[in-house]
């Protein structure tokens, strides 16, 4: 489904994706860790196709086709989400309204028709129950001055709205409180399917006790130096990074 | 373009003048100058009645005097005063009995701005009075509105039909010598629009002015006087547009409402003159424009709408003279520059009876190279008790050459006063929209999620249609800015 082979990738010529390569299937489960400021969002990022970004080299195939020629749009409508580590406060938007905006646009692109706000209110009841999440949110302003952890639920709920065939969650977990966490990966784990694929960007093992992943990498200073399995997550929990990046440096 | 125009004098010998315009729409139009001739001209041409004469060469004595303003936060090059026609009209110029003698260009220019004008297609619940160049050419639903003594029509016809009403009301808000533009248009004005709402009544409609400059180097003064009887209530709508030129056109326009006991008006502005060029700035509309409101009666109000998005120069402060006790005066705006515009605009909110309360609400956008200033003034009188004013004036920049300013004067003798006033400045950033596009919606439609979210209150203010109107136009405006 998403295959990523030697990217390199950074901004204003400052390199920090230095040869990345990353086989995703269909119905896999990836977790990414790794060291504060290795490049784990930026990875997410130049997938979603943020144009501070640039390519510089590699390639990236979605579906077989050239993912990093796709605008950032485009890559969206196809089934491309990415869970922002620190979703945009946009004041005066009404968050109900947005969500609509982004699935009637999914839809439209499939071909369907858009759906009025009272047919999408019903969608969107069902999915924020599922997620635990109160209906004052719905006309909140999007993420302006939701807490971290409200931030982070209304990210999945945007997943659970839109449905898309790959999703990279950039740390989801963080400032999502114990019983928060167990309802948004439970919301996540619905999601999962044989047709789709996750990536999740990670610090901690209690995550993917709840979303039990297939592999695990460790990003470093914009490589992938080690992966594994799932019990690689908890070797990293219990004895660090340092034990990788020094015989590796 | 063959010139074949007849001359100032040809007006006053009453002379026959030749047509002869090769332009689409057939335009009468004054040989460029301004003198105390032309003045009495335009009024002979009018047919109007002595007092009118001499209010427009009292005006044009005190404007000879005064200097153009030099305060405002905009630049242009000085304006020859003699080298714009001061009387543009379409012809037929005899008094049209019904559509079917406007001339169809004209016609059809209204319809391609969405205005349409003949029976079967003009929008059901607004009246439409549409000023082209200089002239009204047609009002709307004129009979229906009549059935409740509600008169609405150009200005030069309510100097033949109402002569009283207009003598005991023009000029009792914007006087003659108020400022030099209103001086200007005092002197030389050709048309624009009338409302007199008897008393205890509510206008069964919408009213609106649609304004067209379209010949160029021909200025457009119009006069518009709204009157708004004891209990009485109008929503008023003024929308403007221009061809694009390469000359910059002077558009000086005076706009008095006044209020009596209990009465409500509101006015609504959808300006989008032509902007002139966006790198260089060439052509566009200098908007040099008066508008003041008087609650003249207790417990009355006066809202003023505007969107401002056009013109290449706006100079506008539509203001509230609170003078009946309770009275209330609203000013809600969103202004626009892109390209170089430049805008100076805002409100001056006068409080002199008791308990009178005004509110402003005015949302700053700039977008490329344009400059945006907002100027309140907020002014409580002495013996003016328990007077309150909010000010709310937030800016928003997009892109980084752009700038917003923001001028609030407050000026208060009285310590019964309760004034607050809050001010922000935000943009539209590029990790915004990419939030937007990384969900699948597209650019323009994240720009205009945004825009509309900032100017939330005014829109909220406008009539329903326009409001769309309104939106789409900003949206139109900064697609190519952002990013
Ligand atoms: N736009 C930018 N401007 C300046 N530096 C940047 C920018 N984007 C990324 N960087 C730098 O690139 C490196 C990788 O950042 P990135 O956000 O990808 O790290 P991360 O692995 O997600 O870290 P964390 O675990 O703290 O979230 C960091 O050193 C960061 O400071
Ligand atoms: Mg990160």
């Amino acid at each position: 489904m998403l295959e990523i082979k030697d990217l390199h990738a950074g901004f204003d010529g400052a390199e920090i994706l230095k040869g990345i390569s990353l086989s995703v299937n269909a119905g896999e489960v990836h977790a990414i860790m790794g060291p504060n400021g290795s490049g784990k969002s930026t990875l997410a990022k130049v997938l979603a196709g943020h144009p501070s970004y640039q390519a510089t080299a590699g390639e990236v195939l979605y579906q077989g086709r050239n993912l990093l020629e796709m605008d950032t749009e485009k890559r969206a409508l196809e089934g491309v989400f990415l869970g922002f580590q620190y979703p945009v406060e946009i004041p005066g938007v009404n968050n109900a309204e947005f969500l609509r905006m982004a699935y009637n646009a999914r839809r439209v692109h499939a071909g369907e028709e858009e759906l009025d706000p009272l047919d999408f209110d019903e969608i969107l009841d069902e999915k924020m129950a599922g997620l635990g999440m109160e209906a004052k949110y719905k006309n909140r302003s999007l993420n302006d001055g939701f807490s971290g952890g409200e931030k982070k639920k209304n990210e999945i709920l945007q997943m659970a709205i839109l449905e898309p065939k790959i999703a990279v969650l950039d740390e989801t977990d963080s400032g999502l409180d114990i019983d928060a966490l167990r309802i948004v990966a439970g919301g996540v784990n619905k999601l999962r399917g044989p047709g789709n694929a996750l990536i999740l960007i990670t610090h901690y093992q209690r995550l993917l006790e709840y979303i039990q992943p297939d592999f695990v990498h460790v990003l470093s200073r914009g490589k992938i130096i080690k992966s594994g399995e799932k019990g690689l997550a908890l070797e990293l929990e219990a004895m660090g990074y340092d034990w990788l990046t020094t015989t590796n440096a | 373009m063959a010139e074949n125009e007849n001359t100032v004098s040809d007006v006053l010998d009453d002379k026959s003048y030749k047509y002869g315009f090769t332009t689409k729409v057939e335009a009468e139009t004054f040989a460029k100058g301004l003198n105390e001739d032309v003045i009495r001209a335009i009024s002979k041409k009018k047919n109007e009645p002595e007092f009118m004469l001499d209010f427009r060469l009292k005006a044009y004595k005190k404007w000879l005097t005064m200097k153009e303003p030099a305060w405002a936060n905009v630049h242009y090059n000085a304006i020859d005063y003699q080298n714009i026609s001061y009387f543009s009209a379409p012809k037929p110029k005899k008094k049209l009995e019904s559509l079917d003698e406007v001339d169809p260009e004209v016609l059809k220019t209204f319809e391609k701005l969405g205005i349409p004008l003949d029976e079967q297609k003009r929008l059901a619940n607004v009246a439409v009075d549409a000023v082209f160049d200089s002239v009204s050419v047609a009002t709307t639903h004129k009979k229906k509105l009549m059935e409740v003594g509600v008169i609405f029509c150009p200005i030069s016809e309510a100097l033949q039909e109402y002569p009283e009403l207009v003598e005991q009301y023009l000029g009792t808000v914007v006087p003659v010598g108020d400022n030099y533009f209103a001086a200007l248009n005092s002197a030389v004005f050709t048309d624009g629009s009338f409302v007199y709402i008897p008393p205890g009544t509510v206008c069964p409609m919408e009213l609106s002015t649609y304004f067209r400059i379209n010949t160029e180097e021909t200025g457009q003064f119009e006069r518009t006087l709204i009157i708004c009887a004891e209990d009485s209530s109008v929503s008023y709508l003024e929308g403007c547009t221009a061809p694009q030129f390469d000359t910059n056109q002077l558009h000086a326009a005076v706009v008095e409402l006044i209020a009596l006991d209990n009465a409500d008006i509101k006015y609504s502005t959808v300006q989008n003159w032509y902007s002139g060029d966006p790198e260089t700035g060439k052509g566009g509309i200098f908007n040099f424009v008066t508008k003041r409101g008087k609650c003249q009666g207790k417990k009355s109000k006066i809202s003023w709408t505007q969107v401002e998005t056009g013109s290449a120069i706006t100079w506008k402060y539509p203001s509230c003279i609170l003078q009946g006790d309770d009275s209330v005066g609203e000013f809600y705006s969103v202004a626009l520059t892109n390209g170089i515009m430049q805008a100076d605009t805002g409100t001056k909110m006068i409080h002199l009876g008791n308990n009178t309360r005004s509110s402003i609400i005015s949302k700053g956008i700039s977008a490329d190279r344009s400059s945006n200033s907002y100027r309140g003034q907020v002014k409580v009188a002495k013996n003016a008790k328990n007077a309150r004013n909010y000010s709310q004036c937030d800016s928003m920049l997009v892109g980084d050459k752009c700038s917003a300013h923001t001028f609030p004067y407050i000026e208060s003798a009285n310590s019964t006063v309760q004034l607050e006033h809050e001010a922000s400045t935000s943009k539209i950033s590029e990790e915004q929209l990419f939030y937007f596009e990384s969900r699948g919606i597209s650019r323009e439609n994240a720009i205009t999620a945004v825009i509309n979210g900032f100017c939330k209150e005014v829109f909220r203010q406008l009539p329903m249609e326009f409001a769309v109107e309104a939106q789409k136009l900003l949206t139109l405006k900064l697609e190519n800015s952002v990013g």
